[in-house]
């Protein structure tokens, strides 16, 4: 292409478009190759976890998913306790910060005056870049002592009838991770929504205000369902990152390898159960079965995100949408 | 300025006397020193991490060798220095036999300096009274089988203190680490239920409790919870004045975890000559000795095929074991090698070879 330019002057036009055309062409392979890069980038990882966890695959077959035994002398491993941590975990978090980021996005398209709307949208975008250790630590030396006084205290009174806020309250707990995700979650599902939110083109508001429908039918009747399939995919990316968080909940989930009905008791997830053992991991077993958590927690993520992919087709047919922020 | 050299001088004169075919001492000191800016790498354990990073700075400032540590943990350390792409490792842990054999070559272990779990407690009821325990209490305490405060067993060791009825929260290492090595090769020995149960490595499958991320997440847990009970290294116990059982050991007494103690327990301990120094020294047998106590070790090869480099390591050895070296160690809370085992290590180090020929 370079040469193409620089070669414009007293060359004939044929030849001008054939230099662009070899320019194209590098351009195009370039392009193709950086592009092949990320899929082949992916089928490594997948095979090099597949190939280190051979041995525990051989050894404990399927039967590793549905199992609950960790133990690392007698190397006998089950995940099933990590899988559901993991999936218990960002349900909480999804539970929680749903409804938030998305209220925050709605309010700061539709009803915020105008000189708070950039303020606030900074401030919450500024939680996405807060290091997650720094979460775990805060988690720490703030949020769980006030939560053992506080918050779980008044959980355990009020819904004390159902098992999932019943036993001691230890403070870390896979409740105490859940939230920590949750504000973790929150800037991407609230900056993500408020772009869809903004999106959606004002003849859908000023339809709806014209036909009497005061603000908030409007935003609620006219506006949101615009725009749902983006919401989706908003958390979806929420969801994604809370899967796979590491450090904030191993600081604060207590990892204990236990299937427990009760929220106040701890729990573990897979990312927290890699981070923990990886290092001093003595026995090949031990490792393949690590390896083996990678592996499930890497599905656990695709098919996640197929059953996303899913709900937005299913959500958006027929529709114009806010689909394409994804 | 007269003092390092002569240590130096004298390290490498008991170097040349055992060696087999070596001159005699007194020989100009200067031949085997190594080139300056010949540089060595290890990686392992994180537990000494700080006396070693200690160590290999001072090392280079004197004699100019430049030695690269990374602490990734024992795990790590014994894996690298199994696949050969370090030229020594560290570990917690000594070597198991499996692991061992997955080496091509001889495995040598050189204990450095020593390490020793405390237990600690939060229990508001009773302030600042040092609790005492022995080793079949605190095993029945993480098997789940003492949950209770006031439970008779804590209780008859501690006359006098009034323990509340209240419920034991145990808090232990969710990351593997040497420390937990430590601790399960300990209540192996005192409780033959946790041997068989739940047995000796560095992370384990435990019965009960709390998983807290390295040394400052047990710490945090167990300062925020009333009633919880953990085990941390001494190290960190000291800098951060946590308050830590007395444990009775071996001989009946009842023993304060400090660096005294925990030397004491590897001065107690009975070696072989011919040991290989993979030797565990909890529970041990000395009156004054602490019993949670261990070596850490660094790993390297009898006869490394590199004579620059196995010539390099074996002059930082022969250093590390003198008195100045050990004494930088006590200086940083780690108990040095007590005179015996350090002469023991002194004396092996001078087996070390290069290509099959000892290092002159």
């Amino acid at each position: 292409m370079i040469d193409g330019l620089d070669s414009a002057e007293g060359v004939s036009p044929v030849a001008r478009l054939q230099g662009a055309a070899t320019g194209d062409r590098i351009f195009r392979t370039l392009l193709t190759i950086a592009a092949l890069a990320i899929p082949t980038l992916l089928g490594f990882l997948v095979y090099e976890l597949w190939k280190g966890s051979q041995p525990a695959m051989a050894k404990f077959g399927v039967d590793f998913l549905t199992t609950s035994t960790w133990d690392p002398v007698a190397d006998k491993f089950g995940a099933l306790p990590l899988i559901f941590g993991t999936l218990l975990s960002s349900l909480i978090a999804l539970v929680i910060a749903v409804p938030l980021s998305v209220g925050v996005a709605i309010f700061l398209t539709e009803f915020a005056p105008g000189p708070i709307r950039r303020p606030i949208a900074f401030v919450v975008e500024l939680l996405a870049a807060i290091p997650s250790v720094v979460y775990g630590l805060w988690g720490i030396f703030f949020l769980i002592p006030v939560m053992r006084t506080t918050l779980f205290p008044l959980l355990q009174k009020v819904f004390g009838f159902l098992p999932l806020f019943r036993g001691t309250i230890y403070g870390n707990s896979m409740l105490a991770a859940g939230i920590i995700l949750a504000i973790m979650i929150m800037p991407y599902i609230m900056s993500v929504t408020r772009e869809v939110l903004a999106s959606v083109p004002g003849s859908q508001r000023e339809a709806a205000l014209a036909l009497g429908a005061t603000r908030w039918e409007a935003a609620w009747t006219a506006v949101v369902p615009y725009a749902r399939s983006g919401i989706v995919g908003a958390i979806i990316l929420g969801l994604g990152r809370a899967l796979g968080e590491t450090m904030a909940v191993t600081m604060l989930i207590g990892n204990r390898h236990e299937i427990v009905a009760s929220l106040f008791a701890p729990g573990y997830t897979m990312a927290a159960a890699i981070a923990n053992e990886f290092t001093e991991a003595a026995t090949d077993m031990h490792f393949a079965a690590l390896a083996y958590v990678a592996l499930v927690l890497f599905g656990v993520t695709v098919v996640v995100n197929a059953l996303a992919r899913l709900l937005i087709w299913k959500v958006s047919k027929g529709r114009a949408s806010g689909g394409a922020a994804l | 300025m007269s003092r390092p050299t002569l240590l130096l001088g004298l390290a490498l004169a008991a170097a040349a006397c055992g060696g087999g075919e070596n001159p005699p001492a007194g020989q100009p000191a200067a031949t085997p020193t190594p080139p300056a800016g010949s540089a060595l790498t290890g990686a392992g354990a994180t537990f000494p991490n700080p006396i070693y990073s200690k160590w290999f700075d001072t090392y280079n400032k004197k004699t100019g060798v430049q030695i690269n540590y990374q602490s990734i943990g024992s795990g790590g350390g014994i894996k690298q220095f199994t696949e050969g792409t370090v030229d020594f490792g560290a570990t917690d842990g000594p070597m198991t036999e499996a692991q061992l054999a997955a080496v091509q070559g001889a495995v040598l272990h050189i204990p450095t300096v020593l390490g020793a779990d405390v237990v600690t407690y939060n229990l508001k009821a009773i302030g600042a009274t040092q609790l005492k325990l022995d080793g079949p209490t605190i095993a029945d305490i993480f098997l789940g089988k003492i949950t209770k405060w006031n439970d008779r067993r804590i209780t008859s060791l501690n006359p006098g203190v009034n323990l509340p009825n209240q419920d034991i929260i145990v808090v232990h290492r969710s990351d593997g680490s040497g420390t937990t090595y430590i601790w399960t090769d300990y209540l192996s020995k005192v409780s033959p239920e946790w041997k068989t149960k739940v047995g000796t490595a560095t992370s384990v499958n435990w019965p009960v409790g709390l998983g807290g991320k390295g040394n400052e997440g047990v710490t945090q847990q167990v300062k925020q919870t009333d009633g919880a009970l953990g085990y941390v290294e001494l190290i960190y116990a000291i800098s951060n004045q946590l308050s830590y059982a007395q444990v009775k050991n071996a001989s009946g007494t009842f023993i304060v975890p400090s660096l005294a103690s925990v030397t004491a327990a590897a001065a107690s301990a009975t070696f072989s000559p011919d040991t290989d120094f993979r030797v565990s020294i909890t529970d041990a047998p000395g009156a004054d000795a602490y019993p949670i106590s261990s070596f850490t070790w660094l790993l390297v090869r009898p006869d490394n095929p590199d004579e620059a480099k196995a010539r390099a390591l074996k002059t930082f050895l022969e250093w590390m074991v003198t008195a100045e070296a050990q004494q930088i160690a006590a200086e940083l809370h780690y108990a040095p090698l007590p005179a015996p085992v350090a002469a023991l290590v002194k004396e092996r180090i001078t087996t070390l070879k290069a290509g099959g020929k000892p290092i002159a």
